[in-house]
């Protein structure tokens, strides 16, 4: 076996910690990003920057936080929530923030590239606020929804700084695959850490190519 | 009458001021230079613009007061938009029934098919809109406006985003439609010469005032607006015809009790189409001239006259009921004494028969 049982229940919990983060950043992020492509609040630049905050900040800072925020001396503690802090649900919320504007941004710009006119159209063909949200703007910003489900989900994957502040690196429960590699190379396990390695490499090219091919297929769409 | 829209607009670089009692049937054309409100006006009776202070009243509904606020897609109309918009993810055939499903059955009165023929794009229902060209896209958004069965049809400038082959495509669909028809229809358009084929009444915007609204062979010919100083200034005369000479090639129509000849046979006797004259080729005598080529002579009598500039004058006359424009050099007039009241006899030289 070249993995061990480790690394295979590293790699079952990545997929399992990227498909919870995203399925909950595009539940969430879908009625927020519609509300940020349509109001005209003319202070929605202080969201957008909150929202962009993750992608500047070093990981590890955002660990820290998030570490203060859920331990077991934190504020959520204090108000008698049990402490998240190396759990899987921690990782999950971190995760959460962290790719957060890898699936608001392009949901927000595909949102936003519909323009009002195919909106004003369903109106006057009798399609409610609801009905044209659900029959013309989420068709049209299907390729915004790929890309955001996609970077979303590869972008847990690939996270490492906020995972071990928030989760240390307890195997089977925290332990995900990027601190896995870590700890391959740490202890000069380079064949296992190739095999981990180059396995991610290609998952994310076949995921990125999946993307770009799909949001090119799309374009001849747009009005 | 069918339709009462007021408001006043005041935003930071653009006034508005709309009182208007629009009729029951018809077409009737609002008619301005772009940035003159038009499509404002019509956005506010479809309720995509939300004006304070203004009152829309169809047929006795209140679609907006002060009060209360209709919102779009609970009015009874139909829209075209100046770009077709086409749903990109939908094929021609989901795009016409994304509208028509939404309406209740009993409320349905133009079926499918019925718009379909009208438009006359059968062919092209399975297709995406993408490959259709700019006027076949225009046709199926005409088609998805009636399959709602609007009892308010709307359009702003439905051909103003067509090159004028195209235009000359879709213009004998938009006429068919003003035949067919039954409800009143709204028609946003700057290009005279689709309103002179198309409208039965004319409301003319400038930057935001309404500058007159009336039967649109009033509107042509009246000297206080902007229409009859055009240089195609035009008379426009609903015909009909009696008569046809195969040998010349010539038809006779008539109108209040005048009769004109028009060159073409191709109408049959009975139907009615619309005549326009230019200003341009009108001229006056003060007696009855023979032995002259000019088929369509006329007694008239002179209303009034306005300069339009240092050589010529808009002279407008009156043929029994009809009003019409001549437009004469400043020279003519005064060597004629041509002033209003006297009698005249106007030459037309030439009769175009509009479609």
């Amino acid at each position: 076996m070249i993995l061990s049982n480790a690394d295979l229940s590293a790699l079952y919990l990545t997929l399992k910690l990227a498909l919870a983060s995203t399925f909950i950043l595009l539940a969430l992020g879908t009625p927020f990003a519609w509300w940020l492509a349509r109001t005209r609040w003319r202070y929605k630049f202080f969201i957008e920057a909150m929202i962009a905050l993750p992608l500047v900040l070093p990981p590890t800072v955002l660990g820290f936080y998030l570490l203060l925020l859920l331990g077991a001396n934190g504020p959520l503690s204090a108000i008698g929530a049990a402490p998240l802090a190396f759990t899987f649900s921690g990782l999950v919320i971190g995760s959460v923030i962290y790719s957060m504007p890898f699936v608001i941004q392009p949901l927000h710009d595909a949102f936003q590239a519909i323009g009002k006119r195919p909106l004003e159209v369903a109106a006057t063909l009798r399609a409610s606020p609801w009905d044209r949200f659900l029959t013309i703007a989420l068709p049209l910003a299907r390729p915004g929804f790929i890309t955001a489900s996609v970077l979303g989900f590869a972008h847990t994957i690939g996270e490492f700084g906020v995972v071990l502040m928030i989760g240390g690196n307890i195997p089977g429960q925290t332990q995900v695959l990027s601190i896995a590699i870590y700890d391959h190379v740490e202890s000069l396990g380079y064949a296992s850490a190739h095999w981990l390695s180059g396995g991610l490499i290609i998952l994310s090219f076949i995921m990125l190519v999946l993307v770009y091919a799909s949001n090119r297929r799309f374009r001849v769409f747009k009005i | 009458m069918s339709l009462e829209i007021s408001f006043n607009l005041q935003r930071e670089d653009f006034a508005m001021h709309v009182e208007l009692t629009l009729p029951e049937t018809g077409v009737t054309a609002i008619f301005g230079p772009s940035g003159s409100g038009k499509t404002t006006l019509l956005g506010a009776i479809a309720g995509l613009e939300n004006i304070p202070d203004s009152k829309v009243i169809f047929k006795g509904q209140c679609w907006q007061s002060n009060s209360s606020f209709v919102a779009t897609h609970l009015r009874p109309i139909g829209y075209v938009f100046q770009e077709p918009s086409l749903f990109p993810h939908l094929t021609i055939r989901q795009n016409l029934e994304y509208g028509l499903t939404r309406v209740a059955e009993k409320d349905r009165r133009v079926s499918l098919d019925n718009a379909v023929e009208l438009l006359d794009i059968g062919h092209l229902l399975k297709r995406q809109p993408h490959t259709l060209s700019g006027g076949e896209q225009q046709r199926v958004a005409i088609a998805r406006a009636l399959a709602v069965s609007p009892l308010l049809l709307l359009m702003d400038e439905p051909l103003s985003s067509l090159d004028n082959k195209l235009k000359q495509e879709i213009l004998p669909y938009l006429e068919s439609l003003h035949r067919e028809l039954t409800i009143p229809v709204l028609y946003v358009s700057h290009a005279t010469d689709e309103v002179a084929r198309l409208a039965d009444t004319l409301v003319i915007l400038k930057a935001g005032e309404i500058l007159g609204s009336g039967p649109i062979q009033d509107m042509l010919t009246r000297l206080d607006l902007p229409l009859a100083h055009r240089h195609d200034a035009e008379t426009l005369i609903h015909g009909t015809v009696i008569s046809i000479d195969p040998e010349f090639g010539l038809t006779s129509m008539t109108c209040a009790d005048l009769v004109f000849t028009v060159p073409g046979n191709t109408l049959a006797p009975g139907t009615t189409a619309r005549l326009r004259i230019a200003a341009q080729d009108v001229s006056l005598t003060l007696k009855k001239q023979t032995g002259t080529s000019i088929q369509n002579i006329f007694p008239a009598t002179v209303v009034e006259l306005q300069t339009e500039n240092h050589a010529q004058i808009m002279v407008k006359l009156q043929l029994g009921d009809l009003p019409l424009l001549a437009r004469l050099t400043r020279k003519s007039v005064e060597v004629l004494a041509i002033k209003p009241g006297i009698q005249v006899y106007a030459q037309i030289k030439s009769v175009a028969v509009l479609a």
